[in-house]
């Protein structure tokens, strides 16, 4: 589904991003572990473009993100991407944050299409063969109650249906951090990217991100996610990728990798975590 | 005192009698007519800069556009504005051989001048929303525009307008030195009515007055202004 060939990112002369290569499969749920300043965050931002790779490839189905730039926004559509800060748009209440982008996005398409047909009208005028109009099976009206019953379907499941209506800035972080990833699966993203989500959170409201993106991994969405929590690491991935001063020194399944770790930087690590 | 209240019977026998008031109306008409235009035409200017300037593009016709708009802004922030009034009038307009009477080179010149403010108003007001509204936005898929438009400019306005009424106050009281190129505003309006009779402190009293009360009047709708808003914050948050 993804695949990562040799991918560099250097600001200046400093090497954030060494040769990474690796593939992710369909259904797979990759943790990302390493010390500060590995690189992690960099890389996952460098998979839908927020940070652009300095070289290398990064191919989504079948597609070399890094050589096309006009369709950029069709590719992140279909890749969420969950921040530590939660980056909910304060001048939106919940519901609009969750509707916003689908509904923009549905809409335009809707608008692109009637001004083809008009453009098609026009042309049929002046044409013996008539061309046919781009059916359109749907109004403006229609789109936006699928996409708020969408919305509200999502907010129903993590249990804030009745904060439809508020600001952001009013609900507690693990609820911003709630909603944040529900706004990324209304767009029915093929992947999601999981930027340390729970590391600016009291610990208290850890645990309820943690279960909503452990009931994404148990229904199948695709995954990666960069994070500090080992213990959820070891238990929800599928695979973990450890990575120390911009290279990927460990690719195992989370059993190898946490108790009979190979690398002696990863040795290090986890019995500082450990210790802790 | 006694020599104060013949000062101002003689003002107010110019100012009343001798149509006196007729042209500090028209000064008064003059000097908001300049700086609520010369504000139109910042705001203008001062939108298209800020946009270029906050754009993340580095292709080479972007630095171009940044460069021409750090230029201008520096010009015309780092020259005072009477110079600029008179080099436009005696120098750029007659060079170009463009006739324009001096009420419009003066609302032309102020929204020149206050287009460079206006910009780095924009500019400030801009950079001040969190970036990972933008980034939040086009991880979603929304492009550069409509995350700009939609979210992170509502954001900015907050924090812009405010700043741009003290921008609008400002405008007012640089007026005053129009008369360098022959408009009428306050200052010529009673300056004509003290050298009537050769007695300028009465009628300098009221043009001080006249300008403080313009100022006070606009900044306490702005206050207003800034409460409506920050209301709106409160009621986000309750």
């Amino acid at each position: 589904m993804i695949e990562v060939i040799k991918l560099n990112k250097n600001y200046g002369k400093l090497k954030v991003l060494q040769d990474i290569s690796f593939t992710v499969e369909k259904g797979e749920k990759i943790a990302i572990i390493g010390p500060s300043g590995s690189g992690k965050s960099t890389l996952l931002r460098c998979l839908n473009l927020m940070e652009e790779a300095s070289s290398g490839s990064i191919i989504f189905e079948g597609i070399n993100l890094t050589e096309q730039k006009a369709g950029l926004d069709l590719h992140r559509q279909k890749m969420g991407m969950v921040f530590q800060q939660f980056n909910l748009f304060n001048n939106k209440t919940v519901l609009e944050n969750i509707m916003m982008a689908p509904l923009h996005i549905r809409l335009t398409k809707l608008r692109k299409a009637r001004r083809q047909n008009l453009l098609i009208k026009a042309g049929n005028l002046f044409r013996k063969n008539k061309k046919r109009l781009i059916e359109l099976d749907t109004t403006a009206g229609t789109i936006r109650e699928e996409v708020q019953d969408q919305a509200l379907n999502l907010l129903q499941k993590i249990g804030l249906e009745d904060k439809r209506d508020v600001y952001p800035s009013t609900l507690s972080g693990g609820q911003q951090q709630r909603v944040a990833i529900i706004r990324a699966l209304a767009m029915n993203p093929k992947v999601i990217l999981f930027d340390e989500p729970t590391s600016s959170l009291d610990p208290e409201m850890v645990g309820e991100v943690l279960d909503l993106i452990r009931s994404l991994a148990e229904a199948g969405m695709t995954m990666l996610i960069v994070t500090h929590e080992m213990g959820f690491a070891r238990e929800v991935a599928s695979r973990v990728l450890f990575m120390d001063e911009g290279r990927i020194t460990e690719d195992s399944s989370p059993e190898q990798l946490f108790s009979n770790p190979q690398n002696a930087r990863t040795r290090e690590f986890l019995s500082k975590v450990k210790a802790m | 005192m006694d020599n104060f209240s013949i000062k101002f019977e003689k003002f107010w026998q110019a100012f009343y009698a001798h149509n006196g008031y007729a042209r500090v109306l028209e000064g008064l008409k003059n000097t908001m007519l300049i700086a609520v235009f010369g504000l139109i035409i910042g705001i203008v200017i001062g939108t298209a800069i800020a946009a270029t300037l906050v754009h993340p593009a580095k292709s080479r016709l972007s630095r171009f556009l940044k460069g021409i708009c750090n230029f201008y802004v520096s010009l015309f922030r780092g020259t005072p504005i009477v110079v600029q009034l008179l080099v436009t009038y005696y120098v750029v307009l007659p060079l170009l051989q463009i006739n324009m009477s001096s009420l419009n080179v003066c609302i032309l010149v102020f929204g020149l001048n206050s287009g460079a403010y206006v910009s780095e108003i924009m500019r400030g007001g801009i950079l001040s929303v969190d970036p990972g509204q933008m980034e939040a936005g086009r991880a979603l898929g929304l492009g550069y525009g409509v995350s700009m438009g939609k979210i992170v400019v509502p954001q900015a306005v907050k924090n812009i307008l405010p700043t741009i009424g003290n921008e609008f106050i400002s405008l007012i009281k640089e007026t005053s030195v129009v008369s360098f190129v022959g408009a009428i505003d306050l200052y010529v309006a009673f300056n004509y009515i003290g050298t009537n009779n050769y007695e300028f402190m009465v009628p300098y009293l009221f043009m001080a007055l006249i300008y403080i009360v313009l100022v006070l009047i606009i900044s306490s709708l702005i206050k207003a202004m800034e409460r409506s808003l920050r209301k709106s914050d409160r009621s986000h948050q309750a």
